[in-house]
């Protein structure tokens, strides 16, 4: 009896499978698409910064080949331009909206998490339309989708049906009538589509967000995600203007947006003011601290440079220059105090922008900071580290600092 | 006094440890390669090799160069006898004001040290942090592309580097 | 430093009585030409400096120096100079001495600016050189006991038949060159040159590569002092009060001079100057006055500011009727010189007479200016230029000095050395005007123009000395100077409207440039001066023009054009980029412009490819290609260096630059305020075709290229998207949204 029942829901599930993962025909038709629909899901596109996950370093846009480091392997975006033979140019809506809704491709395969469909899940049908208009109108790349580098089990994709079962919620943002037009529609952005919680939320080991640990701080390519909610460990609050500002451009109060982040602000520079004003909105909520004035930042100076006198005297000489001038140099703030990565729990943060220093899209106005890989140590960059550590922050000093600068440097090195 | 490995010689400075690497190979050392541009990081005018590497001398103090190699356009060559990459500099008649041009030959020679064959666009990748206002980067793409192909054509290895004058 | 070669005065006491020695020997009808009141002009400079060894110096042991009033600012003039005297002299170049700007040695050629250092000096020094050959040759003559024509110059003597030779040095006893120029020369003829015409290496760039002294930033003298200038947060903030104490104290620092809002440092080592400096900034409080305008709508202030009107042309010919007509606004911003080098001066004062040396553009007027700031006579200052980083006009560097003259008035007895910081120069210095021209032209049925009319509203494109007014440290003093009037610049070279009238046969054609007086922002000459947009202007208006005739751009620009070389020019650049059999492509362009700089100078031509990368509007520039014809050309190679150069720094203006301000301050301070081109995004290849003409008068090059490459790249992104944009910066932004989705 118990093993009837087993054989009926085996293959009740095999045949729930098979039927959710039919490859869907290919699409040849003649695309025409409104030119509003098409301007629509560019603007879409740029809220979900695609372009970032799905062009490579140098490469054309949207034709895949960058690598995403995952604690299950590196995979590769895929080429999304309409190239019928290694983009996406044979799907029909259907397979488009199957795509982004369940994670399955048009030959009916599990996609990986990587890609945050657990989020464009929730995407209206008109944005999925307008999403779809918008790619399939780009220039279309012939690029073959470099291999993933997975080991036993992650490359078995049937499984990632069983992680959906799991994990993946396709119910729509709800909307919360005791809050604003902007609110709501900042949380429809955020989690049906900008998918902060990809990267600002913590992971479980099967590398699902948490749901109950929403926004408390997570991980993007090596660098430290802070947190969006009460958790947000600096002195400097955010209010929902200072947070617009940082999206679009930067914020006086907590300087710019650098390493992952960069290409989010930068695509976010090129869609209507009102989205951003959304989105600041609905995370401004929880990271904003409404009625506290912005708390200043807590200098411990003298103590700081006595516990690390290296630190302090390499900083006096070298970062001072820029970065001890009232904020007179452009991009600086007034204090590296300000800048959250000083409060992170670890230091991959300040150690990536000491050792890559920071710029802007070419031809832009945008902070210029040099990379000091060449001109210091390992050593020196520690000792820089744990005195702006000791300085501002009261969490505790970090361990290992040298040895997690000489590991991004192998990881960062061309 | 802070001691300097400047172009293979050891010089005593007596300036203060926090000032900066150009100031006193200008000042003190009285060279002239290295040139303020900007003071800043940005624009490579300052440009000097320490250790093999290319670093703004605008913004390194002396207080952390004991011990390291520091190269400056003068340990290169000179105008008697200059060497293969500034010959290079001088045969493509690279340079307009030539106030940058300090920088971005001690650039490229940090390139040429570390890559021999490096392609066209290794090199204009490696150079992007080097500004010129005149507009002569393609004479000096020309010029490091000729020394370049002169020393793998020579079987060169790393230029030598000429005792620093007195 | 040595002495003064002579003494200006005394040069004039001698004139009279050296020309009644010499003339009847060696040239017999000086004589007779110094009673002609009418004379013909004298060639180039000799016009404002007419004895020939105000040029010309040759000693006993046979070293010659040549002199100019022109100064070496990166564009080979130095060794295109010395090429012309050394042909003309029969000499090595490398046997020559050249001194350039020194108001104590050289002749009073102005400023080196206009391109015009080939028209003035190097006419000048050639003419002078052929005649100081003849002199010596005549001398020679009487001497040798030869006649003349059986005598010839070669490698610093002078030779005859049966070994005969007299070298130079020993021909020239007293002052036998000190004698007028003649307004014509036995020039050497064109096939027998073997100097001119040569690509002769330049004689600065040796030193440079390998770390000779080559600029002022690298003079040291004895006892010299390090200086730093506190500037104020804008143009008219006052310096309401400051504590020097603590900045005093700091070590080294020697004294601090306060004079009005004028606030320098002086300190014995550079970086303790540094140091100092930003002590004494954070010490002092301003009273800010300066309310900038509105940066998102600077061109429509410009064109509501009052304005003095000057027609520059009008002309009225009968002509076909016109069936079709076109207008547009060009609009180009404030944009900066950006030396890569901040400027820098040093300045000693020995309690009576100061000396400066400074990388100005022009020593007499600055001179002028700082001797009108301290109240000395013009005879106790001295300005000597040294090179500078490109100063492409006006930068800072006339500003530098003044700061430097006033510092060492404060410390007789040492030098002082100015070495301004990068945020103060771009700040500080003088940009080159926003400008707005509106263009309308028609065209008749056959697709040729039948009437042009193009006004071009700008400010002036000159505030540089003379005049104390001109120097911003003079403004803040506690005595301020005020500047002087804003000045047009007359045609036919112009200042905002340079390269306003076309070159093109048009039969009917009016042009008014409108001088706006009210400068909202420091503005001067910017490399090219008005013919950087006018060009951009009128060349991109042309391939408007010949879109609505159905015409190829080349031939639309050759229909209206007569001139065999602006016409040679413009099929070479053509033919060399293979114009007629390129192949179009998706979000790939190619467009032409061709201009005569000041429609006097160098004839220049420039194609350009471009792939505009749709996603982000970012404009890739491929293949560049230009055609040039600057007269004789002197040194091949140097013409082909200024016109790459020009061609790539156009570019970036072109592509990136706008100056950035709000109400309360300049925004652009620095390279990351204020990008510019960097290696990543240089075009693929820049060509250029020098075409030689022997025998005809030197022109102008250093700034041709800019304009056309303006315009070729604006009809390459038109070509490319079908979209024409006609306001610069050509910026990806601007792109993108001309582009769209």
């Amino acid at each position: 009896m118990a093993f009837s029942l087993l054989l009926i829901v085996v293959l009740g599930a095999t045949a729930l499978f098979f039927a959710t993962h039919l490859s869907i025909p290919e699409d040849r038709s003649q695309r025409v698409f409104a030119p509003d629909l098409v301007r629509r899901g560019g603007e879409l596109a740029a809220l979900g910064y695609c372009a970032s996950c799905h062009t490579a370093e140098n490469g054309k846009p949207f034709a895949g080949g960058r690598p995403l480091a995952t604690p299950f392997g590196t995979l590769f975006g895929t080429n999304i331009t309409p190239d019928p033979k290694t983009g996406i140019g044979l799907y029909s809506q259907a397979a488009f909206a199957r795509t982004m809704r369940d994670g399955i491709d048009r030959a009916g395969r599990d996609l990986y998490p990587v890609f945050p469909y657990n989020h464009f899940a929730r995407l209206t049908d008109e944005d999925l339309s307008a999403l779809y208009a918008f790619l399939m109108t780009r220039a279309a790349v012939p690029a073959q989708n470099p291999a993933n580098h997975l080991t036993f089990p992650y490359n078995v994709r049937p499984l990632l049906a069983g992680w959906k079962l799991l994990y993946l919620d396709k119910k729509p943002v709800p909307r919360d009538q005791t809050r604003s037009a902007e609110w709501n529609r900042g949380r429809y952005l955020v989690e049906a589509l900008s998918h902060c919680g990809a990267c600002h939320t913590p992971r479980d080991r099967l590398g699902a967000e948490i749901a109950s640990q929403h926004f408390d701080s997570g991980e993007a390519e090596d660098w430290w995600a802070p947190p969006l909610n009460h958790k947000f460990p600096s002195p400097v609050s955010w209010s929902e203007e200072s947070l617009f500002n940082y999206l679009r451009s930067w914020d006086v109060g907590h300087g710019g947006a650098v390493g992952p982040m960069a290409p989010v602000v930068a695509a976010l520079a090129t869609v209507p003011e009102q989205d951003v004003r959304a989105i600041a909105a609905y995370v401004g909520a929880t990271l904003a601290k409404p009625g506290e004035s912005e708390k200043r930042v807590d200098e411990k100076q003298p103590q700081a440079a006595e516990a690390h006198p290296q630190g302090a005297e390499l900083y006096a000489g070298i970062c001072a220059t820029c970065h001890e001038t009232g904020g007179h140099v452009p991009f600086t703030v007034t204090s590296l105090g300000q800048h959250t990565s000083i409060y992170a729990p670890d230091p991959r943060n300040v150690i990536h922008v000491v050792l890559e220093g920071v710029r802007p899209p070419e031809g832009t106005v945008g902070a210029v900071m040099p990379a000091f890989a060449d001109t210091l140590s390992d050593a020196q960059i520690a000792d820089i580290a744990a005195y702006l550590r000791a300085r501002f922050s009261r969490g505790g000093e970090w361990q290992n600092i040298e040895a997690e600068i000489a590991r991004l440097r192998r990881s960062t090195s061309p | 006094m802070i001691t300097l490995n400047v172009n293979g010689r050891s010089r005593d400075v007596d300036d203060a440890p926090n000032t900066p690497l150009l100031y006193v190979l200008r000042g003190t050392l009285e060279l002239n390669g290295a040139k303020f541009g900007c003071g800043l990081g940005q624009c490579g005018a300052c440009t000097v090799v320490i250790d093999g590497k290319p670093v703004f001398s605008c913004l390194t103090p002396i207080s952390i160069l004991q011990g390291r190699k520091i190269t400056t356009l003068e340990g290169l060559g000179s105008e008697d006898a200059p060497s293969p990459l500034q010959r290079a500099f001088i045969e493509e008649q690279a340079a307009q004001c030539g106030y940058c041009i300090p920088g971005m030959i001690m650039r490229a020679h940090a390139l040429l040290t570390a890559n021999q064959s490096p392609t066209d666009a290794e090199i204009r990748e490696h150079m992007n942090a080097n500004l010129c206002r005149c507009g002569t980067h393609m004479r000096i793409l020309a010029a490091i592309n000729r020394a370049a192909g002169g020393m793998h054509a020579a079987g060169a290895r790393a230029p030598a580097k000429a005792e620093e004058e007195e | 430093m040595n002495a003064p070669l002579f003494n200006p005065s005394r040069r004039d006491v001698l004139a009279g009585a050296l020309v009644v020695s010499f003339s009847l020997r060696a040239i017999p009808s000086l004589a007779q030409e110094q009673e002609n009141v009418s004379k013909p002009p004298l060639p180039g400079s000799l016009k404002k400096a007419p004895m020939l060894d105000a040029w010309i110096r040759i000693d006993a042991d046979g070293s010659v120096t040549v002199f100019t009033g022109k100064c070496e600012i990166g564009q080979g003039v130095k060794t295109a100079l010395i090429q012309v005297a050394a042909e003309e002299l029969e000499l090595d170049p490398h046997a020559i001495h050249l001194v350039t700007a020194d108001t104590a040695r050289a002749a009073n050629e102005g400023f080196t600016s206009g391109s015009n250092s080939m028209k003035d000096s190097a006419s000048a020094i050639r003419n002078a050189a052929a005649q100081v050959r003849e002199i010596l040759i005549g001398i020679a003559a009487e001497r040798l006991g030869v006649a003349a024509d059986r005598l010839r110059a070669q490698s610093g003597a002078i030779i005859g038949p049966d070994n005969r030779r007299a070298a130079y040095g020993d021909l020239v006893a007293g002052n036998v060159l000190h004698v007028t120029a003649q307004p014509t020369s036995k020039l050497k003829a064109p096939d027998t040159l073997k100097i001119i015409g040569q690509s002769l290496p330049r004689i600065d760039i040796p030193g440079k590569v390998t770390g000779g002294v080559s600029y002022v930033h690298d003079l040291r003298l004895s006892g010299m002092v390090h200086a730093r200038v506190v500037r104020p947060p804008s143009y008219d903030a006052r310096l309401q009060s400051i504590d020097t104490s603590d900045a005093e104290k700091m070590p080294g620092v020697i004294k601090v001079v306060r004079d009005g809002s004028f606030l320098g440092i002086l300190a014995e080592r550079e970086f303790q100057a540094v140091t100092a400096m930003h002590a004494l900034a954070a010490a002092a409080k301003w009273d800010i006055a300066t309310k900038l305008p509105d940066e998102t709508n600077i061109s429509s202030i410009i064109e509501s500011l009052p304005a003095e009107d000057h027609v520059i042309a009008d002309k009225h010919a009968e002509s076909a009727s016109a069936t079709r007509t076109l207008q547009a606004v060009y609009r180009r911003p404030y944009q900066m010189h950006g030396s890569i080098g901040p400027s820098c001066a040093v300045a000693s004062f020995d309690g009576d007479a100061l000396t400066v040396w400074s990388h100005a553009q022009g020593m007499f007027p600055l001179r002028q200016a700082i001797a009108e700031m301290l109240r000395l006579p013009e005879e106790k200052v001295r300005c000597i230029h040294m090179e500078g980083a490109g100063c492409y006009g006006h930068n800072g560097a006339d500003d530098a000095a003044a700061d430097a003259a006033l510092l060492a008035r404060a410390l007789p007895g040492r030098p002082v050395r100015v070495q301004w910081m990068r945020e103060q120069e771009h700040q500080w210095e003088p940009y080159g005007p926003a400008m707005v021209s509106r263009a309308r032209a028609s065209l008749d049925a056959g697709g040729n123009i039948v009437d042009w009319w193009y006004e071009v509203r700008s400010n002036t494109h000159s505030t540089r000395p003379p005049g104390a007014g001109q120097l911003i440290a003079a403004r803040h003093l506690e005595t301020p100077f005020t500047p002087g009037p804003p000045r047009p610049g007359d045609q036919p070279e112009g200042a905002g409207d340079r390269n306003a009238v076309p070159l093109y046969v048009l039969p009917n054609v009016r042009v008014v440039h409108h001088l706006v007086p009210d400068m909202p922002l420091r503005v001067s000459a910017l490399r090219g001066l008005g013919a950087y947009h006018n060009i951009f202007a009128i060349e991109s208006f042309m391939d408007e023009l010949a879109a609505a005739a159905g015409a190829d751009a080349i031939e639309f620009r050759l229909r209206h054009l007569k001139d065999k070389r602006a016409r040679a020019v413009i099929t070479a650049a053509a033919e060399r980029f293979g114009w007629s059999s390129w192949q179009a492509a998706k979000g790939k362009g190619r467009g032409f412009a061709f201009a005569r700089y000041k429609n006097l100078a160098a004839f220049c031509a420039v194609a350009v490819e471009v792939n505009i990368e749709h996603e982000s509007g970012h404009v890739r520039l491929g293949r560049a290609i230009a055609a040039v014809d600057s007269g004789q050309a002197v040194n091949p190679n140097g013409i082909a260096n200024q016109i790459q150069g020009g061609i790539v720094q156009s570019a970036s203006w072109t592509l990136y630059e706008s100056v950035h301000f709000e109400p309360r301050r300049i925004l652009s301070q620095d390279w990351s305020t204020y990008p510019i081109l960097r290696f990543g995004t240089m075009p693929e290849s820049v060509d250029v075709y020098v075409i030689d003409a022997p025998g005809e008068p030197f022109l102008g090059t250093g700034e041709a290229a800019q304009g056309p490459t303006a315009a070729a790249i604006a009809n390459a992104v038109a070509n490319a998207t079908g979209v024409r944009i006609r306001d610069l910066p050509l910026n990806s932004a601007r792109v993108k949204a001309a582009i769209g989705v």
